[in-house]
This record gives structure tokens, C-alpha cells and sequence, in this order.
């Protein structure tokens, strides 16, 4: 059984032919819905930085920081550097993010709880004020960001969107795959641990505050390369990247989705965008409410988020046909929610 | 028999409160060290200070020679030195195994993989002769916060011991343990801490346990050490008798350490 799951997770392979068939969508699917689901990957890798800050016990108010400054790299990159191609522009914005954050780690791991909230919040505050009064780079309106190149191929007309969303697909690929290991991997699953216990985890001899730096370092660079797809794929940036509201959108994606598996991110980011396209299209006026009921029933009916409906499923299956459940649907090292763990008791 | 923590001139304040007050202690290689004294009489802050957990207000604490003062407890813990709380420290919501696998990775160095996974089979099996050890086997896969006080407490201490440490300090292993728990408890303690020649000073209120186990005892009153010797010698004692256990002992109704 320990030797299955180690070396048999379902994941890897379910997730190589997901891509597989977003990939090609591609050449079926309505260009509206492709545009749809490249911005909703992008979104989702943000959130999967805000899923591992959960983990941790954490709750991230200002991912948004990162997401913005993933955003700004590319098209700074473009702007500045010259540089056109897809990959260094995204590899700019992350480096810069994974700078930034190891800076703001230092400041941010030493709080906890809501302190740690307002930090996160307060730092993507400033930089949308610093962004906002930077009329070298456009102020609000932000600037636009030119279609990039993919190892030296220009795709001109719809293969441009395509291409992005290929691309877009692609990394969302390599990251899933990456942050499954991560999440089982010795530093992802101590960092439940403190999470639980920071006194016992630091008797083991380890540093609780080194991990929720490394983790959030982690958090930071897979937001940026959400950020910096989201503007080569709009071809535009402005400080609303940074802008609290659009946090608070990734906390509620997080939360949509649930945090118990790597992909629980992304079904939370298409849902919401689902909703949002047509919430905003049939009641327009209506869209916020339909956010807040939405939340509230989540809250009540669905702590766990979405995924814990796979869960549910995968446990039914295992239990009619007595067959042992596998990886996630067995026990408690997913995630819990952070809200069922830790909003109704503080 | 060689030293492995020695204490010098160890004081420790709060406000007016005395919890530590000049405290010269030295413990050889090998010893089982009974603590004890009434309730706050200093013996949690003795184990504080000794693990990095509370700086002391001024003295010195060497282990095996070297200054442990301005460590941080994740340093000395590397040094080679665990405890355990008096209320045990594990991580409720993840199950015994969870907590034994975290335990195990940490002994492993300071900075846990970002790519290898947490649960391997080896780490799995190494965790299972643990749990054997400490006879804790059948909660393996449940919560923490699920398993009864005294099998917390084992893991607890078990966890501690992961790290192969050669001195193991532990505050009150038996609170909170029903009393026919008690000595089945201290007895697969007493027994993996044998086998393994790990150095132990437990804090403990029962007079029985401390004499069926300890090699020594050191009485605590007020921040101060009133008497310190072989168990018989400290128990008899008139001022322990008064101040720390509270009646007259029949030390001969007492069984003794093996
Ligand atoms: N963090 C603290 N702040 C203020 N006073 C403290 C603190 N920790 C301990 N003390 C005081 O120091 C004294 C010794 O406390 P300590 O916890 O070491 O006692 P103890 O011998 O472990 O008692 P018990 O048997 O109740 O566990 C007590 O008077 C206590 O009130
Ligand atoms: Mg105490």
C-alpha cells in the first residue's frame, strides 16, 4: 500500500492527459472559451501560491503583489530589455517576484494569522501606489505589451491566441506536475506541520521560519508566472493587477476550489470564471451578490472547497468496490480548509 | 563518567518571582535524573532555559562542554538534546504516522526537500519499528488528536528520541496519565532510553514513579535545589519531606531504581 502510493499517485498521468486535451482544444474549441481558460490557468497559478501559504496556515491578503509584479516584469522586459520571446519575458517577472519576496520574507514570516494577512495586503497596497503615481509607466492605465515571440517563431493572427494559450497550457502543466511533488515532498508536508505546531516542529530542530520563507518564496514565483501570463495573454498591464480586490479574488478561488490537491486551483479558477462571465453578462448589477452568496453557501456546504466533492466521489468508489481509497481521498494530509479550521474557531 | 550538562550560577527572574536562583547542577553521562518540588518550584524553567526555550537573567549552560546560551532550541536539539512538554507537543490534525514522518525528516538535516517526497517506504518502516518500540502501533494511522493522553505522551517522547539524542529531558511524562498507565508508560520509556544509553532528567510528582526509575533526584523548592543525591538520601531527607513532598515517606514502601 505505501509503496503504491508513493509510486502509482493517478495524478501524474491524469494530469499529462488533461493537457493533453486542453492542448488540443486548441483548434476546437471557440476562441472566446480558450481565452476564457488561458486566463483561468493563469489565475489558477496565482491561487496555487496562495493554496501553499494555507497549508502552512497562512492566509496571503495581497498575492496579488506578485501576480502584478510577474505582470510588470514581462512587460517591462519587452519594453525595456527588448526582449520578445514568451519565456524570458515570463522568466523576468519571476525572477523579479522571487527578489521581491526575498526581501518581504524576511519582514512577513516573523506574523502570523491576521497580522500576516494585513502585511501581505499592505505590501501589494504600496506597490499599486507606487505604480499608480509612476507616470513613466502609465499610471493607472498601465501600458500595453506587445505579442511575444516563442523561441524565435512570431505566430501572426489567431495564432497568437492559440499560441499563448498553448503555452499557457504547457506551463500549467509543468507546474501542476512540479507542485504535486511539492506537496508531498519533506518540506511541502512539514509545512502542515507548522501549521499544527510550530514549538514541536522547532524541537525537531528545524526552523519554523525558515520553511514559511522557503514556502513563500515558492508561493511568490509560481504567482509571478500567473501574472506575466495573464499579461502576455491580455497584452496589457495596470496597477489594478496589484489592486487589494484582485487578492481577494485569488483568496476566493482558493477557497472555492479547496486546497486539497494540485488541481483543486485550477477547477476553483474555471468555475469562477465560468460564473463570472455569465453572472456579468445576464446581471450585470447582480454580479457581486452572486460572489457573496456564492461564498456563503461555499462556507456553510462546502468548507473544503470543490475538490472535496472528488474526494467524496473517490472514497464512494472505494468504499463499493473495497478497494483501499488512494492518495487524497484517504486521509487528513490534504489540506483543511482554512476557513473550517480556522475561521469558526477564532 | 564524564559530563554532559553542567549548570553554573544558572538564575532566572520574573519580575520578583525567583524561578531559577544560582543553579549549579552537573550531570554525568548515563545518569537518570528525577526533578522534584511542589508547583512552582522551577522545574519547567529549569528545562526551558537548559533547551533554549527561556534565556536565562545571567550563568552559564554547557552541553557536553559547549555554551548552549543564545541558541536557538532548533540548534541544541541538533546538538544532540530533546525533550518533551508537559503538555505534549505533536501536531493534532495529521495522524501518528504524519507526526512520525515529519519527526524523521527532520532528523535528517535542517532543510527538508522542496522534490523528495515526505513518505517513503523507508521512512514508513522506520516509523513502524518506532511505534513498536513504544507500543503505540495501533493508532499508527489515526489523528493525534484522537489518541488517548497516555499514548500522546509516548509519541510525544518518541518523537523526541527520532533525532537520536543523547540527552533527553522530559517534563512530566505521567501527567495526565491514569495512574495504572503510569508505570507502563515510564517502563517502554525506561526501556528504549536504556537500550539507546541516552542520558534522561524527567520532572515527575509521584514519589513511586521517581523511585522506581531515577538513579538520582533533585529536589526543587522556590527556584533553589534543596538536596540532590541518590534517591533514598533525597527522600529521607527532613527539608524534602517537608517542602516537597508535604507528609512523612515511608521510603522503604518505595520501590527502588534497578
Ligand atoms: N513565563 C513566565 N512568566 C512569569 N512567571 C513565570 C513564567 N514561567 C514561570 N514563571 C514563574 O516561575 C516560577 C516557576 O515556574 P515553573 O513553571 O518553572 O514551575 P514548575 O516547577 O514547573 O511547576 P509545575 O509543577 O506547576 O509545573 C513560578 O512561580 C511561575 O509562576
Ligand atoms: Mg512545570
Amino acid at each position: 500500500m505505501s509503496i503504491l502510493k508513493n509510486f502509482s499517485s493517478p495524478t501524474p498521468p491524469a494530469l499529462l492527459a488533461a493537457a493533453a486535451v486542453l492542448a488540443a482544444g486548441a483548434w476546437v474549441l471557440p476562441a472566446w472559451l480558450t481565452f476564457l481558460l488561458t486566463l483561468a490557468f493563469a489565475k489558477a497559478l496565482v491561487v496555487l501560491g496562495v493554496v501553499i501559504q494555507m497549508r502552512a496556515g497562512l492566509v496571503s491578503f495581497g498575492q496579488a503583489l506578485f501576480y502584478c509584479v510577474g505582470g510588470y516584469g514581462a512587460g517591462l522586459g519587452a519594453q525595456y530589455l527588448g526582449l520578445t520571446d514568451a519565456f524570458a519575458l515570463l522568466a523576468v517577472g519571476t525572477v523579479a517576484a522571487v527578489a521581491v519576496a526575498l526581501v518581504c520574507g524576511f519582514l512577513l514570516t516573523r506574523y502570523r494569522e491576521i497580522f500576516y494577512a494585513m502585511l501581505t495586503l499592505a505590501l501589494s497596497m504600496i506597490l499599486y501606489g507606487v505604480l499608480v503615481k509612476s507616470s513613466a509607466l502609465g499610471s493607472t492605465d498601465g501600458f500595453n505589451v506587445a505579442p511575444p515571440s516563442f523561441l524565435g517563431w512570431v505566430p501572426g493572427g489567431v495564432e497568437k491566441k492559440r499560441a499563448i494559450y498553448l503555452l499557457t497550457v504547457l506551463i500549467a502543466l509543468g507546474v501542476a506536475l512540479a507542485f504535486h511533488r511539492f506537496l508531498e515532498s519533506g518540506l511541502g508536508r512539514v509545512t502542515e506541520a507548522v501549521r499544527e505546531n510550530e514549538i514541536r516542529v522547532e524541537y525537531l530542530g528545524l526552523s519554523p521560519r525558515w520553511l514559511l520563507f522557503a514556502n513563500y518564496v515558492a508561493a511568490a514565483g509560481v504567482s509571478a508566472l500567473g501574472g506575466g501570463l495573464t499579461a502576455l495573454a491580455t497584452g496589457h498591464i495596470d496597477p489594478d493587477m496589484a489592486f487589494w480586490t484582485t487578492s481577494g479574488e485569488f483568496v476566493f478561488i482558493a477557497i472555492l476550489g479547496g486546497t486539497g490537491h494540485v488541481v483543486a486551483p485550477f477547477i476553483g479558477a474555471i468555475v469562477f470564471s465560468v460564473i463570472r462571465t455569465f453572472a456579468i453578462q445576464e446581471a450585470p448589477n447582480l454580479w457581486q451578490m452572486t460572489l457573496g452568496i456564492i461564498l456563503l453557501a461555499l462556507v456553510l456546504f462546502l468548507p473544503k472547497g470543490l475538490w472535496s466533492l472528488v474526494q467524496r466521489r473517490r472514497r464512494e468508489i472505494a468504499a463499493t468496490s473495497g478497494q483501499p481509497a488512494t492518495e487524497a481521498s484517504q486521509s487528513p494530509k490534504g489540506i483543511s480548509s482554512p476557513i473550517s479550521e480556522k475561521g469558526v474557531r477564532a | 563518567m564524564s559530563t554532559i550538562l553542567e549548570t553554573r550560577g544558572l538564575t532566572r527572574t520574573f519580575g520578583a518571582v525567583v524561578a531559577a536562583k544560582d543553579l549549579n547542577v552537573q550531570i554525568a553521562q548515563g545518569e537518570i535524573v528525577g526533578v522534584i518540588g511542589s508547583n512552582g518550584a522551577g522545574k519547567t524553567t529549569f528545562i526551558n532555559m537548559v533547551t533554549g526555550y527561556l534565556p536565562p537573567s545571567s550563568g552559564d549552560i554547557l552541553f557536553d562542554g559547549n555554551s548552549v546560551i543564545g541558541r536557538q532550541p532548533r540548534a541544541i536539539t541538533r546538538m544532540g538534546m530533546a525533550r518533551s512538554f508537559q503538555v505534549a507537543q505533536l501536531f493534532p490534525k495529521l495522524t501518528v504516522m504524519e507526526n512520525a514522518l515529519v519527526s524523521l525528516v527532520a532528523a535528517e538535516g535542517p532543510r527538508p526537500s522542496f522534490f523528495r517526497p515526505l513518505d517513503t517506504p523507508e521512512r514508513r518502516e522506520r516509523a513502524d519499528a518506532i511505534f513498536a518500540e513504544f507500543g503505540v502501533s495501533r493508532y499508527r494511522d489515526a489523528l493525534v488528536s484522537t489518541v488517548p493522553q497516555g499514548a500522546r505522551k509516548l509519541v510525544d517522547i518518541a518523537m523526541a528520541l527520532v533525532s537520536q539524542p543523547r540527552m533527553l529531558l522530559l517534563d512530566e511524562p505521567t501527567s495526565g496519565v491514569s495512574i495504572e498507565e503510569k508505570f507502563a508508560l515510564m517502563d517502554t520509556v525506561m526501556a528504549v532510553v536504556r537500550q539507546h544509553g541516552v542520558t534522561v532528567l524527567f520532572v515527575e510528582h509521584d514519589m513511586e514513579i521517581v523511585a522506581r526509575y531515577v538513579t538520582r533526584i533533585m529536589a526543587f523548592y522556590s527556584g533553589e535545589i534543596i538536596a540532590d543525591g541518590p534517591p533514598r538520601e533525597v527522600l529521607s531527607d527532613a527539608r524534602v519531606q517537608e517542602l516537597v513532598i508535604g507528609h512523612h515517606l515511608d521510603i522503604n514502601a518505595l520501590g527502588e531504581a534497578a
